[in-house]
């Protein structure tokens, strides 16, 4: 019997001989050798693909009774929450796990961030992943409008009228995007077929790119340690583990707690603080009335914080945009060798924090008024964002940073 | 990683009681997804029993009302309709009612809880058209005596007027008779039994 | 009756921004969806008071009965009062939306999801917040909607409050409000009344919010079983890893 055939012989034995199951099956979770010294932050990433599968699963089961028609999908959502059985907990899984999708993802950058993990050779993986992060905010976009309330009509409203703001070629884009004059029934079936089928199709895409990019170099760790370096007498990295059953059980815990966290918000507060699900969107949507505030959902207000901070509003586009596209660039941006955080110099630990902060701050802002010392701050905060890129491009171009002695082997915990 | 020394039976044990309980979770997480096909609140308002005043009913006259969006005809019988029953017997497909297409209080000589009040759903039971009242007139291409009954222009089949589907003909069944009750002597509530309310 | 009544809507809740409210704060409604007695008295009220001019058209008066534990024959006679209705159906009423436009300039708002989307503290307030305004359509004036374009509909009950102005910063605004002139019911009648008509619209705007923090214990119970043997089953198998 060959190595590749499964052990219950036949049938195993049978499909092998026609695809490839116990190779991939070995290749990337029997065989696949991850290094030991995982920490905390590493499990973000099963995380961020179990998210996945919630929404898609609650997502297509609201399909079923979902009305994407200006005069029906307010009144469908509420059928759902109280007509239909179980309604109410496929919807709140629904809005739990899109604000979820966000927590994780954005903690798994941070690690990214942390360990060097965008480095060479890792930099396409990078790469996949900000450009999830991408697809993720524009099915988020999308999604929010389809219940059709004040604020899913409005927030829509807002971010349409920023493409509006570009020059030239601004009002033809907006109407383009809008597929109406104004924002309408249009907007909303077109938004609805993005949301449901267009952008998942991307997402699992890149998704499969991401974890395929990830396997042929192998995972980084919290030391930044090349574990390919050193090697058993069976080929295997003395400092890594198969992946079964060392993370299947460990990332198995891993879910149960978020699951924990995740039913608590759920069963308890699934609005959040009006975080996740915001009050205005109660109120079905009227062209005629625009709400006090509108704000975008929390996971979009560092961006939406720094757009206000600029003056001008086709300068406020452009530098929310380049918030998000300065990210494809970072592996260029740090020209330094060392990965882990825990090796590099004092000043890039700095900068790091700041960076990290900046975020938060801004998206508090986010979720505030535009006004006198919040824009100031808005301002200031926008401005240690981007000083981080720039810092650290100066920092490791320049050959300032002064790094610790990386170890030849990972340390454990 | 070293697997000397490893406590194998207590990691099959743990491994097994997680699978379990893992296994009851997914379990009770697929209710509500299956759950949530069920007919919704929404469906079962508009299938609701539905309310038919007999009050004004003359012999031979059929009403048609509309429950769960089927036709069900409410249809009064005089006393040669309900005699003649008898003498038809014997052209019969099913004549004592004997397939489940009944409630149990319909399964007599008349089909139905009253003799003179006849409540069946006007489906023919070969592919669902509904079929025509014919009272007196004969159907085309019946040689038969004609009493009074259905006519399915589908594909010819015929039933007497007490839903019987005659042999011969492509319909496999009498028609069916939904569930109901009268509320008095004047009401009749279609889409529940008695005890059900 | 003392007739000093809602100075105590300055001293409760922070000042938050209530909009249109030209007095600060908002009195605490408390709402339990567990309270069944306080849900029937405030359907009873809804239905009676309300829905003489407002709907509910999301929620279904079968789904009222079965929550709050009433049967068909109690929905019917305490509270559907528009002929044609049946139990299975939806919280309308018999006001002809052109009519509601011409008597009150604008058909009255659905109430099925107002607690949800400006909270059961405002809906409370709101109905506390009547008082007597000559300039006003209907002869009053609303703290939470300032120029409310209805009647008092509870005056009978509550009596019809007026302002108490004082001038703040060169402006006149109002402090307060007080009972002069008393209805069928003492101020803590009233507010236990006005509490449950709150306690219902916090109901009807999510009628499941008792089941699911119901259920909440079960779920996160099982999960805390399930996170123990991930857990030793974790341990267990990292024992390998040194």
């Amino acid at each position: 019997m060959s190595e590749t055939r499964g052990s219950s012989g036949g049938l195993m034995g049978w499909v092998d001989e026609r695809f490839p199951a116990t190779k991939m099956w070995n290749e990337h979770i029997g065989q696949y050798y991850a290094p030991k010294n995982f920490n905390f932050w590493y499990y973000f990433g099963s995380l961020a693909l179990v998210v996945l599968v919630i929404q898609i699963l609650s997502g297509i089961w609201l399909t079923m009774n979902y009305q994407p028609s200006a005069d029906r999908a307010f009144e469908s959502v509420e059928y759902i929450m109280r007509d239909v059985d179980w309604g109410w907990l496929i919807r709140y899984i629904h809005t739990t796990g899109a604000s979820a999708f966000f927590v994780v993802v954005y903690l798994h950058m941070a690690r990214a961030l942390l360990y060097g993990s965008y480095q060479k050779p890792r930099e396409l993986l990078w790469v996949f992943g900000v450009l999830i992060y991408l697809a993720l905010m524009a099915e988020a976009f999308f999604g929010y409008m389809l219940p059709w309330g004040q604020m899913s009509f409005w927030g829509a409203q807002v971010i349409i009228s920023l493409f509006g703001a570009i020059p030239v070629i601004g009002d033809q884009l907006a109407l383009w995007i809008r597929g109406d004059y104004v924002i309408s029934e249009i907007t909303l079936n077109r938004f609805f077929a993005l949301h449901v089928i267009g952008l998942p199709l991307v997402i699992i895409g890149l998704v499969v790119a991401h974890i395929l990019a990830l396997h042929e170099v192998g995972s980084n760790n919290p030391d930044g340690v090349e574990i390919k370096k050193n090697k058993d007498a069976n080929g295997n990295p003395k400092d890594g583990i198969p992946f079964h059953p060392y993370y299947t059980v460990k990332d198995t815990f891993g879910l149960i707690v978020f699951l924990i966290f995740f039913s608590i918000v759920l069963f308890y507060m699934p609005e959040f603080f009006g975080l996740f699900i915001e009050a205005p969107n109660f109120e079905p949507a009227n062209p005629q009335v625009t709400p006090d505030h509108i704000a975008p959902v929390w996971y979009f207000t560092p961006h939406y914080a720094m757009l206000r901070a600029i003056p001008d509003s086709f300068g406020g586009v452009v530098v929310m945009g380049a918030a998000v596209m300065i990210l494809f660039f970072l592996p260029w941006l740090d020209r330094g060798r060392v990965r882990s955080i825990r090796y590099r110099g004092l000043s890039f630990k700095i900068a790091l924090m700041l960076f990290f902060l900046s975020f938060v701050v801004l998206g508090y802002l986010g979720l505030q008024p535009a006004t006198g010392l919040y824009t100031m701050l808005a301002r200031i905060f926008t401005a240690i964002y981007f000083g981080f890129f720039v810092f650290i491009w100066v920092y490791t171009y320049f050959g300032l940073e002064r790094t610790k002695p990386v170890p030849e082997r990972v340390t454990m915990p | 990683m070293n697997q000397d020394g490893a406590d194998k039976s207590r990691r099959r044990f743990l491994t097994a009681a997680t699978g379990v309980v893992g296994g009851v979770g997914a379990a009770f997480l697929a209710v509500p997804f299956l759950s949530y096909w069920q007919p919704s609140a929404r469906a079962q308002a508009a299938g609701a029993p539905v309310e038919v005043d007999i009050s004004q009913l003359e012999p031979g006259q059929l009403v048609n009302v509309k429950w769960r969006g089927n036709p069900v005809w409410v249809f009064k019988r005089s006393d040669d309709n309900l005699s003649d029953l008898e003498k038809l017997d014997g052209l019969m497909r099913d004549p004592e009612s004997n397939q489940p297409q009944q409630p149990p209080y319909a399964q007599n000589k008349h089909r139905s809880i009253k003799p003179e009040i006849m409540i069946m759903v006007g489906l023919c039971t070969h592919l669902g058209c509904s079929p025509l009242f014919r009272p007196d007139e004969r159907p085309p291409g019946i040689e038969r005596d004609w009493h009074g009954g259905f006519f399915c222009p589908c594909h010819g089949s015929y039933f007497d007027l007490a839903g019987r589907v005659y042999s011969g003909v492509p319909a496999p069944l009498n028609l069916e008779v939904p569930p109901y009750h009268f509320i008095d002597d004047n009401t009749v509530l279609i889409g529940e039994d008695e005890g059900d309310a | 009756m003392k007739k000093y009544l809602m100075i105590l809507m300055l001293a409760l809740l922070p000042a938050l921004t209530a909009g249109a409210a030209p007095v600060s704060g908002k009195m605490s409604a408390d709402v339990d969806p567990h309270d069944k007695e306080s849900l029937q008295r405030g359907a009873q009220a809804f239905a009676n008071y309300c829905m003489a001019c407002h709907q509910a058209e999301l929620m279904r008066y079968s789904r009222v009965a079965q929550d709050l534990g009433l049967s068909s024959e109690d929905v019917e006679e305490f509270l559907i009062f528009t002929p044609g209705t049946q139990v299975v159906d939806v919280m309308r009423n018999a006001m002809d939306s052109e009519d509601s436009l011409d008597w009150f300039g604008a058909p009255a708002p659905d109430l099925t999801m107002t607690a949800r989307r400006h909270g059961p503290d405002w809906v409370y307030t709101f109905l506390n917040g009547f008082y007597k305004d000559e300039n006003q359509q209907f002869g009053v004036n609303n703290l939470v909607i300032s120029g409310v374009s209805m009647p008092h509909v509870l005056q009978e009950l509550q009596g019809l409050p007026e302002a108490i102005r004082e001038d703040v910063d060169g402006q006149q605004r109002i402090v307060g409000l007080e009972l002069n002139e008393a209805g069928m019911m003492s101020p803590a009648e009233y507010r236990r009344f006005t509490r449950d008509i709150t306690n219902f619209m916090d109901y009807i705007a999510e009628p499941v919010k008792a089941e699911r923090q119901r259920l909440g214990v079960y779920v996160i119970g099982f999960l805390l079983i399930l996170l123990v043997l991930t857990y030793l089953l974790k341990k267990e198998f990292w024992r390998d890893v040194h």
